[in-house]
């Protein structure tokens, strides 16, 4: 027995020292520099010991926006983009035809570079001298008035960053769920058939608790993503967030750390580490809450 | 509920180029269940047994023919109103509900005026759980039962809507030898005690002959027999129901006709009056053999099997078809069977003599 038990260590060893010196050791240093006051990477040298870095995040209008924004996002777009995903992938599912064609079409935005397509969704919402830009021309077909969404009012530019977070986000989802429903055996809908069950009793009572560990599985790694966002908005609005009022928590870390006003890893391990317990926060919420719904 | 298949036919079109043929899964079925009785379909894998289940629930559409519910023709209606009860064959209860939401399942399904309160729903689920005996589990998921009581909850899902007949797809192959023997006794208690018309299908023809009123021998989408189990495993109408039914199965010999005599080799074992010269198939049930001393059909002795209440004598015979010959005898018969030798006289009711190319029976 205790035979075994070393030799199971020595199996696990590579694994728990690459973990513990790229995963592990950041992270409790990470947790140490936040409440080290004004810590310098050249000097490796600090002023003192405190919840400083803290007070001041919670006092900088920079990060309370970064929060905000972060926060909207997540709110917005998990639930948004998660039942569009399931609409989508029940649609694919039920068609014949021209489904795979379809499945392709829907994937493509997850193969495609985010900042490529960040410029194009700028060229279609922006406003310049010469356009108003696809999104105001379809807009104006309804007798609105044109909105520049990329450098106008604060509700237009995080209309097109949800829009855009959306779009990015689904087609990932899309793939599991088609896979998610397609594994789910015949006989349950044929049972459901000759038993007279209407169709959309057949999907929330039956499809929706089948695929659940999967819609689950979204979810969280929605929430998480979604948290980390930050490339999508450099993708719409530049690397100067905060002049566009559109900085995420992981965007105000880089930029603490290398950007214009960097040069304070103290006051960005404190900001990762206030995002690191909102995600703990969130997930162990969505673990409770899964443990009543999920089925299996 | 009485059922009627009047010229029932299902062809799949072809999907493979190479072989343009399609697959005739169900031809031309015409017969009649009569009201109250329990229907074994029987015959071998792809036989098309549960295609014709398959079309009796509505989950699929016949090429052509009608099906008949009494007087209605529900040919047109989709599964949903034509009011069956199905068992699946892997049973197909939702993993996700306890034994008392899949049953009361059905039940929700009902709108307008058919449409029943919280209370009644659970009162039917528990007396049809009562009927099947598993009114104790109503609270547990399917993952917490045994496969016999699964199969039970099946039962009771299907019967609690109160359906015109009940339709069960191989409804023991997924259990034990033993729980296989309690079930099919189960599913004949049912059956008499609610009195509803019920077919199903199996490919183990113990299974159907054991409980069955009627079973309804198939290959290959063609019906070859209907009957009672004992007039059809006594009087099969040709060479392929002879060999399907029975265990362990009939023996099988190249034999020949001269004049009235059939002949095994050399041996003249029966007399078969009024049949041509040919040569032909002859079979033989296990239970056919009668050891005597001067025997007309001589075998080669290879070992005797006791077995409980029976005596299996294996033995051999160069025009046998299958490797070995079978007989099931009488323990009072076995004295001086030590020679290399055992010779046999056939009971005349237990041997069938079939046309060589048709197997058609000629006596």
């Amino acid at each position: 027995m205790k035979n075994n038990n070393f030799k199971g260590w020595l199996y696990l060893l590579p694994a728990i020292l690459f973990l513990g010196a790229f995963m592990v050791y950041p992270l409790i240093d990470v947790l140490i520099y936040s409440f080290e006051e004004g810590f310098n990477f050249a000097s490796q040298s600090h002023e003192g010991v405190g919840i400083f870095n803290y007070s001041y995040l919670l006092r900088d209008p920079y990060f309370l926006k970064a929060l905000k924004n972060t926060f909207i996002l997540v709110a917005v777009t998990v639930p948004l983009s998660t039942v569009l995903s399931v609409m989508i992938s029940a649609a694919l599912s039920s068609i014949k035809k021209l489904r795979e064609l379809f499945q392709t079409i829907y994937f493509l935005p997850y193969v495609t570079n985010t900042l490529a397509v960040g410029l194009v969704f700028m060229i279609l919402f922006k406003q310049t001298p010469y356009s108003d830009g696809l999104a105001n021309l379809v807009l104006g077909l309804f007798g609105m008035s044109p909105v520049d969404f990329i450098g106008g009012p604060y509700w237009a530019k995080m209309l097109v960053l949800c829009v855009y977070t959306i779009w990015i986000v689904m087609p990932f989802k899309v793939l599991i769920l088609t896979g998610a429903l397609a594994s789910v055996n015949e006989t349950y809908y044929n049972a459901a058939k000759v038993d007279g069950t209407s169709k959309w009793r057949i999907f929330t009572k039956i499809t929706l608790p089948m695929i659940s560990p999967t819609l689950f599985y979204l979810v969280i790694t929605g929430f998480i993503g979604a948290f980390k966002a930050y490339s999508d908005a450099v993708a719409l609005f530049g690397v100067d967030l905060n002049a566009a009022e559109m900085n995420t928590i992981v965007g105000y870390i880089y930029d603490m750390l290398y950007g214009n006003s960097g040069g304070y890893p103290s006051y960005a391990s404190a900001a990762a580490i206030i995002l690191f317990c909102i995600v703990l926060t969130i997930t162990c919420i969505n673990l409770l809450v899964s443990k009543k719904h999920v089925h299996y | 509920m009485k059922v009627t298949l009047k010229n029932l036919t299902k062809i799949f079109p072809s999907r493979n180029k190479k072989q343009p043929q399609d697959v005739i899964a169900v031809n031309d079925f015409t017969f009649e269940i009569e009201d109250g009785t329990l229907i074994g379909l029987l015959g071998p894998s792809g036989c098309g047994k549960s295609t014709t289940l398959n079309l009796l629930s509505g989950l699929q559409k016949p090429t052509s023919g009608r099906i008949f519910f009494g007087d209605d023709d529900v040919t047109d209606l989709p599964a949903e109103n034509r009011g069956v009860g199905l068992v699946f064959q892997n049973y197909a209860l939702y993993p996700h509900l306890t034994v008392r939401q899949n049953i009361t399942f059905p039940l929700e399904n009902r709108k307008g005026k058919d449409k029943l309160t919280r209370e009644q729903m659970d009162e039917m689920a528990l007396e049809t759980a009562k009927l099947v005996q598993i009114d104790e589990l109503m609270d547990r998921k399917p993952n917490e039962l045994s496969g016999g009581q699964q199969q039970r909850v099946a039962i009771a899902r299907a019967l609690v809507k109160q359906p015109r007949i009940l339709l069960l797809d191989e409804p023991l192959s997924n259990l034990d030898a033993r729980l296989r023997l309690q079930t099919r006794e189960e599913i004949r208690r049912i059956q008499r005690s609610t009195g509803i018309t019920t077919i199903f299908v199996t490919h183990d023809q113990e299974e159907a002959m054991s409980i069955s009123d009627l079973i309804v021998v198939m290959k290959d989408g063609v019906v070859h027999q209907i009957g009672k189990p004992q007039e059809v495993y006594d009087d099969p109408v040709d060479e392929f129901v002879a060999k399907f039914l029975g265990t362990p199965p009939i023996n099988a010999f190249d034999g020949e006709i001269k004049d009235g005599k059939l002949y095994i080799g050399d041996e003249a074992v029966l007399d078969v009056d009024g049949l041509g010269n040919e040569k032909v198939n002859v079979a033989v049930r296990p239970e056919g053999f009668i050891v005597t001393e001067n025997g007309k059909f001589t075998c080669d002795l290879e070992r005797v099997e006791v077995m409980g209440r029976d005596i299996s004598i294996v033995s051999n015979h160069p025009l046998s078809q299958n490797d070995n010959i079978r007989s099931i005898v009488g323990s009072e018969n076995i004295k001086g069977l030590t020679g290399e030798k055992v010779r046999f006289d056939l009971k005349p009711s237990k041997v069938h003599v079939f046309r060589k190319e048709t197997g058609e029976r000629l006596y």
